[in-house]
């Protein structure tokens, strides 16, 4: 049962995620890049972290891929107005691509090996109790430095997008 | 899994789709006749006693209406738009809790379709997503209007949801927990250690900024400004037809019944009423819950007709005034909120 | 006693446009004296007339439905003489009059009568001139008080005599009143 969910959602997920950079209309690829987003979320329920899950869903079709589409929906992006790269870009583009995937796998070729069987321990490690007792314990510091960082970045965006007075008088 | 208990939630879920689709229907003719008595009129009063079966007829008259569709590519967007809109303000109902429990048959059956730990963050996930029904609607209707309109409803909506976020987190900082069951289940009785369990009365602000909040999740008046019909035509539904449009009138309705009842949950006991616990010691635990169910149904009715006041008391905000509000008043607001419950939480330890 | 004091209506407020304080600002006072204004309409007589069971009453000077009256014997009065055509701004009036056969003198008062006497109700304006114009007082449109129905084709709002005449029952009962 738990496969067949699996094998299914990764299908979503390559799929959206291909659809997201193969079709040509900029609405439609940012919504199948929602769709990946969800069936993320799918992955992070198989594992059993609803906590995640239910964030990821918030934060990344609930607000990031909302603005993302009011952005393309703003701007009326038409896939007529879609400007030919120049062949440098092209190539440029895949040997970005190639580097990054070798990075990837290079990484990925030595994490653990998968685990053949999982057992139920019984402990609890996804509920948010326990999640907040060791964000706010062992990882107190990492957390408030992110909790800065956002901070940091709002009052920039903030102060980026607020009128120069002076400069609108003159 | 239990076999047993699939069909018990089975058959649970369809009740509470079912009455939430009734709500919605009887919403649609509760608004008419609320507009109406407060405007001295007596309402539709032609469809069966008093005007009770005007629902089905305004039903049966979206069906046979004729089904338009813009000329656009996007028909499928066109078609998902109202799907979104619906199913997501139905989803919320899902970790509702509708009662505490009955025991049928030496069953304990538990008046909730799911009890899961992050309910609070699911109905915010929910609601953000339910944006989208709105968005893609707007966009695929191929018309400047719709598209204007589904921009004001949906960063209306992302605004609030801060405000609503923040506003909530004050409360679950109180309760300890995420869990809409607990909350509900916290706020037992009326009268506990000489002041009121319920909500409302522990977290006024957080109330209040709350209530404005689902005014504006729900694009109802006064920040009705997607339907600005005098600028935007119809709204983001302008081009839709037919039980499409039917769709989106209903989902709008049915996400009123289920904000009313999250209010109802949240801050106004949910299930509980006074004198709940000497119920269930006397008559017994059916009769006491079967009466929570209506004391809850009771309170739903109350904010529904609260949403239906309102409309015709509060005239539409304009959006420059809207978006102050939502960014400079509810969410200093709320930040101010959460410190002050901060510090009577490590006060009263 | 200046003009500023002087209230015709009795409900003139002063409007001020002085700063306000905080607690007005919220506007949360105001919104509950909004909503207790609203709840109070609720319990409040509605004014509906529930339009086919219930009419309003007609003024007494209400032009409806033209009538072609009969006199206390039940003749005619008309006698096709076309002041009310010619009177008609809206040129909905047409008549063909023709002459009183022996014989006839119990249906038609006059020598000459209107053999088709038609009024379009799509173009007459209710302005009662023809009214004013008839000689022989045979034209009214405040006696039947009934409202032009509607109909769905053309043809059907041009009203001949056949709806027109008053009915004999009715000029019956006119004599049975002058009698008694």
């Amino acid at each position: 049962m738990g496969e067949i969910i699996f094998y299914a959602l990764a299908a979503v997920t390559l799929g959206t995620a291909l659809l997201t950079i193969f079709s040509r209309n900029p609405i439609h690829s940012a919504l199948s890049l929602v769709v990946c987003f969800f069936s993320i979320a799918g992955h992070y329920l198989l594992l059993n972290a609803q906590f995640l899950a239910i964030v990821h869903i918030i934060v990344y079709s609930g607000a990031i891929m909302i603005l993302m589409l009011f952005t393309i929906m703003l701007m009326n992006l038409n896939k007529d107005d879609e400007s030919h790269k120049p062949i440098a870009a092209k190539i440029a583009a895949t040997i970005a691509f190639c580097l990054v995937g070798l990075v990837l796998l290079a990484g990925l070729l030595r994490t653990k090996p998968v685990v053949e069987s999982y057992y139920y321990s019984g402990e609890d490690f996804q509920s948010i109790k326990v999640l907040g007792k060791v964000l706010l314990n062992e990882y107190m510091v990492p957390f408030e430095f992110a909790s800065v960082l956002l901070l940091v970045a709002m009052i920039g965006a903030v102060l980026i997008s607020k009128k120069d007075k002076e400069k609108s008088l003159k | 899994m239990d076999s047993a208990i699939i069909i018990e939630k089975g058959i649970f879920i369809l009740a509470v789709f079912a009455i939430t689709m009734f709500m919605a229907m009887y919403s649609t003719l509760a608004e008419r006749k609320i507009a109406a008595w407060l405007q001295d009129r007596i309402g539709p009063n032609r469809a069966g006693k008093g005007g009770i079966l005007q629902p089905l007829a305004d039903g049966l008259k979206l069906f046979a209406k004729e089904e338009f569709m813009p000329s656009t590519q996007n028909t499928f967007l066109f078609v998902l738009g109202p799907a979104i809109s619906m199913s997501m303000a139905l989803m919320t109902s899902a970790v509702i809790p509708w009662g505490d429990k009955l025991e049928i048959g030496g069953r304990t059956v538990i008046l909730q379709a799911t009890d899961i730990d992050v309910a609070m963050l699911y109905i915010f996930a929910v609601l953000s997503v339910g944006v989208y029904g709105i968005m893609i609607g707007g966009w695929a209707s191929n018309n400047k209007f719709s598209l204007m309109s589904a921009m004001r409803a949906s960063s209306q909506m992302i605004s609030y949801e801060v405000a609503m976020g923040l506003a909530i987190i004050a409360l679950i900082m109180a309760t300890g927990t995420l869990s809409v069951r607990e909350i509900a289940a916290q706020q037992s009785g009326f009268w506990n250690d000489g002041w009121f369990t319920w909500n409302v009365f522990k977290h006024p602000l957080s109330f209040l900024i709350f209530l404005v909040c689902s005014f504006a999740e729900t694009n109802r008046t006064p920040f009705d400004l997607a339907e600005c019909e005098a600028e935007l035509i119809g709204g983001h539904h302008t081009e839709y037809s037919s039980m499409k449009m039917g769709f989106y009138l209903f989902g709008e309705y049915a996400a009123m019944f289920i904000s009313s009842a999250i209010l109802a949950i949240l801050y106004f006991g949910a299930y509980n009423y006074p004198g709940f616990q000497w119920a269930v010691e006397n008559w017994g635990v059916n009769v006491a819950n079967i009466l929570g169910i209506i004391a809850l149904f009771v309170k739903i009715c109350f904010f529904i007709f609260f949403y239906m006041w309102v409309r015709w008391t509060i005239p539409r905000f304009r959006y420059d005034q809207l978006m102050n509000l939502g960014w400079k008043m509810l969410i200093p607001l709320a930040i101010a909120n959460i410190v002050i419950t901060g510090l009577v939480i490590v006060l009263t330890q | 006693m200046s003009l500023d004091t002087i209230s015709l209506s009795g409900k003139k407020k002063e409007v001020s446009n002085k700063k306000m304080t905080f607690w007005e600002s919220l506007y949360l006072v105001a919104i509950f004296k909004g909503l207790m204004i609203t709840i109070r309409h609720l319990f409040q007589r509605k004014v509906t007339i529930k339009y086919p069971e219930e009419k309003r009453p007609l003024s007494p000077v209400y032009r409806g439905q033209h009538m072609l009256k009969r006199d206390e014997l039940g003749r005619e009065n008309c006698t096709a003489c076309g002041m009310c055509a010619v009177a008609c701004p809206a040129e909905a009036i047409t008549m063909k009059a023709a002459e009183r056969k022996p014989g006839e003198e119990l249906l038609y008062r006059e020598e000459k009568y209107a053999e088709i006497y038609e009024i379009n109700m799509l173009r007459c304006i209710f302005c009662g001139l023809c009214e004013e114009a008839c000689p022989k007082d045979a034209i009214y449109l405040t006696e039947t008080k009934v409202m032009v129905p509607s109909a769905s084709k053309r043809e059907d709002f041009i009203f001949g005599k056949d709806k027109l005449v008053m009915p004999l029952t009715e000029a019956m009962k006119n004599r049975q009143n002058q009698l008694s």
